[in-house]
């Protein structure tokens, strides 16, 4: 009698047991959490690891799939943490509940950032390599100065009212975005949700990534003049995986400001979207599950080794050096082949000599 | 008046973007890689400067010297321990090597100096030209500036022109491989330009912190984004673009300071940048990269 054997596509594993993980992690934290296990300081982190997991895959799709390098992966972040925490702001009493103005809020960030994406992504199109690279650093730059330093917003009867030089024009009641101090937003951020939204991002960034589209995205990544000549638009796709990317960064960033009391920008600089860069670099270029272990660590790490006090940094540089060269140095990969085959032998050996 | 004695503020400012600008591009002509600790060359170099004029208190032409020395071993260093072990791998993971080593400098001096800002004095009193009867006035630290960077472009240009080293470095630049077969040492060549780069970060921050004197340990890294946008600006691998690139977006960031604003100063150098990119995609003096199968 043959056995009906169940096939599964091998990507759509990958991508089962990524959710699977995800979700059994999140029971364990929770579990945990619920026991009085987990510390203060963890139970703090958890909503921050969510965000991270959520922009370096986010990021992995430009940077592993597409094979740009993009520096400005927090203005995209700004963007959408700025009109989502100003939107759950001015609709406060307008939508009673917290959860769907929360929502809403997310949705509002995500078409935001997605609008910064396609137009950094159009306006980047003839660009490449480092040149790409240094004009989204420009943009990340140029959306702190603004919205976190001359931008004022005030809400009153008759509307929205918008004052870019020091807020002089505006009445301070009113005001919601008070430049460099920042917006006042409302803790909605739970883990819960933390844990939905990043399952929704793995879900579509995979998929996509093994759909006709994600294939053509690689396509452009590997050889742009031979994508070109089979007739794929590198530019429809170039500008597909750079809005997707910015519009999900946008959700992480709304997701990730209503966990603080006030959103200001000095927290989005160049060093953030370093940070993300490297958890997608650490985790492997274009695996998705490698980005959110790398996301998991490299927030956890630091916070782990503060009893070491100023050494605590240089620690962290060093350790990064010796990884990345580690996991990319010719002779290194070469070491690595040659131990890895002979754990393999090892173990076929037993494997013989138990038959 | 006013405007003018902006543009020559710019012009100041734009040659101390310029010399860092230097080592970014030559850097990244040879070796193909964004040296993103260069600004924290800069910074070590100004603790040098520092440490030697006000704390040892000799001469500040000796502390120039010296503070070029650190910078150059420290920049040899680098470029053996961290980037040439990552020789052939991707651009990215060097990339990311780089802002590790920028992290480590940064947190290093943190550890030494502490994070308290230093206030630099180099003692040295250049003086003031008046101009049009007293209603424009340069300082003698500006025409320094100004003189220094344009002779240190000069030297450059003849110096790869003309000596055999610099040949060399063209060589590589252009074909790594094909340099190795005709004979030059690659690795050599290489360790030559982080050298020169260094170097040129010592005299950098000599003049930075003559115009700005606040040192702290990330003083390099907004001034090092700049000067790699300037290098960018100039078209990256070309040394007459980044001083160009390093005028002009002095020259700019001075102006929209005045007239515009000064905290969105940055951020007009920065869309000024985008915009040039989109019509000149490889910079103002960039070579047109052909695409080929």
């Amino acid at each position: 009698m043959k056995s009906k054997k169940i096939n599964i596509k091998k990507s759509t594993l990958t991508t089962l047991i990524t959710i699977a993980g995800i979700i059994v992690a999140y029971i364990i934290m929770n579990t945990l959490s619920n026991g009085g296990f987990l510390s203060y300081k963890m139970q703090g982190l958890l909503v921050p690891i969510c965000a991270y997991a959520i922009l370096a895959v986010s990021l992995n799709l430009v940077v592993g799939l597409l094979g740009e390098l993009s520096l400005g992966h927090a203005g995209f972040l700004y963007v959408g943490a700025y009109t989502g925490a100003i939107f759950t702001n001015i609709t406060a009493d307008m939508i009673s509940n917290d959860l769907v103005r929360f929502i809403l809020g997310m949705v509002v960030g995500g078409v935001f950032a997605a609008i910064f994406g396609l137009i950094i992504g159009s306006a980047v199109l003839k660009l490449q390599g480092d040149y790409l690279a240094i004009v989204t650093l420009a943009f990340g730059e140029i959306i702190r100065s603004v919205l976190g330093n001359v931008l004022y917003i005030s809400k009153d009867s008759s509307g929205l009212h918008f004052d870019v030089n020091d807020g002089s024009t505006l009445n301070p009641q009113d005001m919601i975005a008070k430049g460099a101090q920042g917006i006042t937003v409302q803790r909605l951020s739970t883990f819960l949700i933390g844990i939905i939204l990043l399952i929704l991002t793995v879900l579509i960034v995979m998929n996509l990534s093994d759909s006709r589209a994600g294939r053509a995205i690689k396509a452009v990544r590997d050889n742009k003049i031979a994508t070109e000549a089979v007739g794929i638009s590198v530019s429809k796709y170039r500008l597909m995986a750079f809005t997707i990317s910015a519009a999900l960064a946008g959700v992480a960033g709304v997701y990730y400001a209503h966990n603080f009391a006030t959103l200001t920008g000095t927290k989005f600089d160049f060093n953030f979207s370093i940070n993300i860069l490297v958890m997608v670099v650490l985790g492997g270029m274009g695996n998705i599950p490698g980005s959110i272990i790398a996301a998991i660590i490299l927030t956890i790490l630091p916070e782990e080794i503060r009893f070491l006090g100023n050494y605590r940094m240089v620690i962290y540089a060093v350790v990064l050096i010796v990884m990345m060269i580690f996991s990319w140095n010719p002779k290194c990969i070469e070491f690595r082949k040659v131990v890895s085959a002979k754990i393999k032998s090892v173990f076929k050996k037993k494997n013989k000599e138990v038959q | 008046m006013s405007f003018i004695s902006n543009i020559i503020d710019g012009i100041n400012l734009g040659s101390i973007y310029a010399i860092i600008a230097l080592g970014y591009t030559m850097v990244y002509g040879i070796a193909k890689m964004l040296n993103f600790a260069h600004g924290d060359v800069i910074m070590i170099g100004g603790y040098v400067l520092y440490e030697i004029i006000q704390g040892l208190g000799y001469h500040p032409l000796l502390a120039i010297f010296l503070s070029m020395l650190v910078c150059t071993v420290l920049g040899v260093v680098i470029e053996r321990v961290a980037y040439k072990p990552l020789r052939g791998a991707t651009s990215l993971a060097v990339l990311i090597t780089a802002i590790g080593v920028s992290y480590l400098l940064q947190n290093v001096a943190q550890l030494i100096f502490t994070s308290n800002p230093k206030n630099f004095d180099s003692g040295i009193d250049f003086g003031t030209i008046s101009l049009a009867g007293g209603d424009l006035k340069i300082k003698g630290s500006t025409i320094l500036t100004i003189v220094v960077s344009a002779a240190i472009v000069v030297g450059l240009l003849i110096f790869i022109k003309k000596s055999k080293t610099g040949r060399a470095m063209l060589a590589v630049s252009e074909d790594k491989d094909a340099a190795r077969l005709m004979g030059v040492d690659v690795n050599k060549t290489i360790a030559i330009t982080f050298a020169i780069g260094s170097a040129l970060a010592a005299i950098a921050s000599f003049f930075m912190l003559t115009a700005m004197p606040n040192l702290t340990p990330t003083t390099g890294s907004m001034p090092g984004i700049k000067a790699f946008v300037a290098a960018v600006f100039g078209g990256i691998g070309s040394i007459p673009g980044a001083f160009v690139g390093g005028i002009l977006l002095g020259i700019i960031e001075s102006l929209s300071k005045k007239y515009i604003s000064t905290t969105l100063a940055n951020a007009i150098v920065f869309l000024v940048l985008i915009i040039v990119l989109i019509f000149k995609p490889t910079g103002l003096f960039g070579k047109k990269i052909k695409e080929k199968v």
